[in-house]
Parts: C-alpha cells; structure tokens; sequence
C-alpha cells in the first residue's frame, strides 16, 4: 500500500514532440493517499487507462514522474513496482486449477508455502470460490473467470496498488451489482489502495471515495460522489454525471442576475468579476428545475416529452432553441404544451468557458 | 416434421459421385482385387484369398520381414523428425519478431524450404553431401569427419533426418507463430504483473495456447514422414543395403521392381490402413481437446 503521487504526468502515442494537444494524457499533478478507493471515470478515449497504464508500468511516460510512497518509479519495470492489475477481460492460467491461478502470483514471489495457502484460501472465501479450488479454471465461465483474474489481483497483501480497468465488463448485469458491492467491501476488509478505471458512472460513483473525472485526455475534476453532483468544476462532468445529465444554457450574467432567453432568474451568489469575452453558460441540473403551471414571472418552456424513470419524472423542454430537462413534481398534471420553470438559486451554477465559476456572498 | 423433397438435387451431386468413384473408389477396387490373386504374367490371375496377407503380417516369411523392417524405420524416423521438428519449431516460432518488417522478411525464409518441390528438395541434399563436389560433404571430409552417405548407413541417416527437418520444420513452426499471434497482449501483462519468468510464462501461458496448433503440427507431420517417399529415394535410393528403405520405397520396389503385384495390393491396402487409424486416433484427440474448452455452466 502507497500514496501515489503524480508529478506532471503526461504520455503522447505520438512520441514526445507531437503537439500537447494531441497527448493522449495532458499533463497532471494530484496525489493519491494510500488506502483511498479511487475510480477514474471517462468516456472511450478520454485517457484514464493511458494513465492507468502508466501507473502500472506497462505505458512508460512521455514526460513527468510517478511517485510511490515519495519514491520515484518512472523508470521501474511493472514487477518492480509491485502492483496488481484486474484487466477488462479474464486472464487465466488454462493449465492451473483455481487454486493454482491465485497462487501464482504469490508462488512467484517465493513466499513459504503455508502462508500462500492461508492468503489463497482468505481471498477465494472473500470472492466465494473456495468449493471451486480445485477445479481447472480452463473450464469455468467468463463470469467465474473474472472472479478468479480479481483474485489474483487481489492475493498479495504488500502490494502499493491494486489497478482495475473495467473488469466488470464481462460480467451478467445482476451479477455486476453483487460484485461491486463485493469489491467494496473487498476494500475496508483488505487496506488496499485500489484505482478503478470505468465510463459507467453508477460503478465509479458506488465502488469510489474519490472519483477523478477524465474528459479529453485531461482530468476535469476529482472529488466525492456528493462533490461532483452538487458542484461539477467544469461543464463536461455536469452533463456526464446524473441522469439525465446537467442542463447547460447560455445566458449573461451581471451581478446576482442571469438573463436567459430575455427572462431574469436571481442567483444566490454575486457574479461581478466575470473573465471579459468568456462563453458564459448557466449550469443546473434537471433534480432543481421544476416544471409549473405558466406564469409571467417565470422563464416560459415548450414541453417536448416527459420520461417516467419510477423514482421520478423527468420533462423535457424547449427554451428558445435549447433543449432543456425539469423535474416533474409528484401529483403535478401538466396542463398543455406551456408551463413554467422554477429555479432553486442555491443550485444555480456559473461557468465560464466550461469552468466553474466562485460567486461572493 | 415437413422436409422438402426434391429429387433434382441429385443432379447436382452426381458429378461428385462420378467424380469420386473414377478417381478414388474404382482405383481402390482394382487394388483390392489385385491383393486376393496371384499373376504370372500374361495378364493370367489365379485366385490367393488372404494369402498375400497372411504372408504380409507374417515376419519369418520373406515379405513380411521385408514389410516389419520397413514399418519400424518408418516410425522410428517419425519418432525422431518429431522429437526434432517439434521443440525446434517452438524455439523457431518463439524468437521471431512480433511486428515490424522483420515479420514479413522472417515469413518469407520460412516459407522458403516448403516451397521447393520435394524432388528438388532430395537433388539439393544429394549434391550438397557429396564428399567430392558437395558443400557440406566436401567440408566434413576436409576437416577429418569420414561422412559418407553412400556408404555409410549412419550417415544416410543423418542425411535424411537433416534434410527432412531443413524441409518441414518451418511448417511447425509457422503453425506456432499463429498460435501465438492469437494470445491477446492482456496475458503478457498479467503474468508480468503476477511476476512470472520467463519459464512459467512459456508453460502457463504460451504453451497451453499452442496446444491445439501443435496438435495438427504433430498430426501434419506425422503422416507426411510416415507417408515418406520422394527425398530419401533420391538421396539413398534407400540404400545403402536396405538401411533407408521405407515402406513406400519398398512398395515400390515389390510392386514395380518385381512386378508383384498381388504383395504390393497388400501392403499398400495395409499401409493405407494403419495411416487411416493414426488420422482417427489424432482427430478423435483433437476433437476432445475442444469439448474439454466448453465451459461448465454451473461454476459461476
């Protein structure tokens, strides 16, 4: 177990002179204490298993440090750096029974007998394949296989990290949750510092202390689960966080006021000292805009549809010529075509050019 | 349940049946035919029943040893090119490149031995030994090693053994190299991370996932040298004495040298037989290799 810290980390495919704005991973600088549950969460492409990679090794850096523990491994092959790593598809020694497949890692490492059997015997009872030890793994479904790839991962009790890159992929959907909470749990019993890499947002923000969001191969904002739904830093983890996603608007801001299609909505905060020529947005997800019935005082909406999710209902409207999403009061009937939106200005966020922006009291 | 029957359809196979019973069944009937008489000539037969056979599978009769003698050099030179071929094609298969142009430049000077005809491949190896004029023969004796194939029946050996895994080994090879081309990167960098060396990488890894490709490499091999003909009878002649002769040069020799050709009809229906046996024997263990891969449903 280590604290990871990143130092100006960034890697290009395209070798070190090829402009930063094609790099893979943009140069970052943050710290991972030991112990923590970490989730980098992104879309395709976006960087998080570059960076996965080069943590573990297998990537070697265009430019920057890694350190474990303050010591520097960038130059370390990915044995020496003592890492474990769950990959998106199983990995399993065909020849090897199960119990085998969990030993080896430990057998490589020439621990004495006894205590591999005692650590095997712990993590397969932890994953639930302990009538399955002696079994061949060649033989097993992928589900089983999986299951057998994190216990692997897991086995060595003296690892710096354990790296998963989405290695619930395979995995039947009803399954998927039980393994979730399992890896979760997995965590507080085993003290290990785990990085999780996924573009499904319900498995980063379930299994995560922390969740680092990734969008074009930079990190645009890590914080708690709560961090990122009631304040997303940057425009790009407003929309890919919640569902249905942030609603983005255009809008001028002056003061504690933002005009929207020619209608004024009040801010909770003053915004004087905004950036001059920035694309002002107005951030607020569809959980604090309600729809009501049409009134002179509030911002006017055409609805489109309305989707019923169960827990809630969401309306999906038109203001002016942006598309915009609202919660639908329980026992509300929408009267017509027309209705209202009603802000909370608690909620209300300001970005400029995509960024979050602090309002004064 | 309704199938459709249309009886055309048997138009279309036909040209199959003909096609098939000109070139494999009526041959196969004569050569049958053949095996149950005796000839003195003339194109006079006289009826022998199992005779040839009896006297075939018999060693203290004449043919018979002539046909066990045969039989065993046959599967001890099997035995020895596979004990070669296989492992060296593995190391062959393991140390080529990945990717790059060296792969393209690699494939072509393994293809290179498998292109040449067979004929060509023993012309080659008989210059090449010749103590007089060829390379290897004319430098073995230059630097005091007596080697002499003509004469000598250790030497013929050795020539034909070489010369064989000159020829095949890059077909093992180049079986493997697709076998391994078909692991996915994710293994190496698992057993990387689990600390593996470079052994257990082979053995774990690599060498499970070549299995199947070795096992129709084994097969492939197996009865092309069972089956061995053209390269040793240029070379040797099957010589010298009787040392090289396999049993399709001895086939040759009853059936076209002393024109017997009811013991020659034996011996190839039998030869036939026993090379029938080994492809089930190698099919049905392929064929259970891959039921064995299906996974077991109940183990989640």
């Amino acid at each position: 177990m280590a604290r990871i810290d990143l130092v100006d980390l960034a890697h290009s495919y395209g070798g070190n002179d090829a402009p930063e704005e094609s790099f893979a991973l943009k140069p970052v600088t943050m710290t991972w204490r030991r112990g923590g549950a970490y989730a980098l969460l992104g879309p395709s492409g976006c960087g998080k298993t570059t960076l996965l990679n080069l943590i573990s090794g297998i990537v070697t850096p265009s430019r920057g440090k890694i350190l474990f523990d303050g010591v520097d491994i960038t130059t370390q092959s990915t044995r020496e750096r003592n890492i474990a790593q769950v990959f998106q598809f199983p990995v399993i020694y065909d020849t090897m029974t199960v119990g085998q497949n969990l030993a080896f890692p430990l057998k490589n490492r020439g621990l004495p007998k006894a205590a591999i059997d005692a650590r095997v015997a712990e993590i397969a009872a932890l994953l639930d394949l302990t009538p399955y030890l002696s079994r061949k793994a060649e033989r097993l479904t992928a589900d089983a296989k999986q299951k057998i790839s994190l216990g692997r991962g897991l086995v060595r009790s003296d690892v710096a990290a354990v790296l998963f890159d989405e290695p619930l992929t395979v995995i039947d959907p009803e399954l998927k949750w039980q393994l979730r909470s399992k890896l979760k749990a997995l965590h507080r019993d085993l003290d290990l510092t785990m990085i999780y890499v996924t573009h499904d947002q319900t498995e980063a923000l379930t299994f995560a202390d922390t969740v680092v969001v990734m969008h074009d191969g930079r990190v645009v904002q890590s914080g708690t689960p709560a961090d990122l739904f009631d304040r997303p830093a940057h425009t790009f983890v407003g929309y890919f966080i919640g569902s249905p996603g942030m609603n983005i608007v255009p809008a001028e801001v002056k003061g504690r006021q933002a005009r929207i299609d020619g209608h004024t909505i009040a801010l909770e905060r003053s915004y004087d000292r905004l950036p001059a020529g920035a694309k002002i947005e107005v951030g607020v997800r569809p959980e604090f805009v309600q729809i009501a019935a049409p009134a002179p005082n509030l911002l006017a909406a055409n609805i489109e549809r309305i989707d019923d999710l169960g827990r809630a209902r969401f309306a999906h409207v038109r203001v002016g010529d942006t598309r915009f999403s609202a919660k639908v009061p329980q026992g509300f009937s929408v009267p017509g075509n027309s209705a209202g939106l009603v802000f909370d200005p608690s909620r209300v966020h300001i970005y400029a050019d995509s960024l979050l922006v602090e309002g004064e009291a | 349940m309704d199938k459709t029957v249309n009886q055309k359809a048997w138009f279309l196979v036909l040209p199959v049946f003909l096609v098939v019973a000109f070139s494999a069944i009526l041959p196969l009937m004569t050569v049958v035919n053949y095996s149950m008489q005796d000839t003195f000539g003339n194109n006079q037969f006289f009826w022998n029943g199992v005779g040839w056979f009896k006297e075939l599978l018999d060693p203290s009769s004449d043919l018979g040893e002539r046909f066990f003698a045969s039989l065993w050099r046959n599967l001890f030179f099997s035995f020895v090119i596979l004990a070669i071929e296989v492992p060296l094609g593995i190391v062959v298969a393991l140390s080529m490149p990945r990717q790059g142009w060296s792969v393209a430049a690699c494939l072509v000077i393994l293809a290179l031995p498998l292109l040449i005809p067979w004929n060509v491949v023993g012309t080659i190896w008989q210059i090449f030994g010749r103590p007089d004029i060829g390379l290897l023969g004319y430098t073995l004796n230059h630097i005091g090693i007596n080697y002499n194939y003509v004469s000598n029946e250790f030497d013929a050996w050795a020539t034909v053994i070489v010369m064989d895994v000159w020829h095949w080994t890059s077909l093992v090879a180049l079986l493997c190299y697709a076998g391994l081309k078909s692991i996915p990167e994710a293994y190496y960098q698992a057993a990387q991370i689990d600390g593996a060396s470079r052994w257990a990488v082979f053995t774990a890894i690599q060498l499970p996932k070549m299995k199947r490709v070795l096992l129709i490499a084994v097969l492939l091999r197996f009865m092309d040298s069972f089956m061995i003909y053209t390269e040793p009878f240029v070379v040797t002649g099957g010589g010298p004495g009787n040392s090289t002769t396999f049993i399709s040069i001895e086939l040759v020799k009853i059936a076209l040298g002393q024109f017997d050709l009811g013991k020659a009809a034996a011996l190839s229906l039998v030869y036939n037989l026993i090379i029938i046996i080994v492809c089930w024997v190698f099919y049905t263990v392929m064929t259970n290799a891959g039921a064995e891969r299906r996974p077991v449903k109940e183990a989640v």
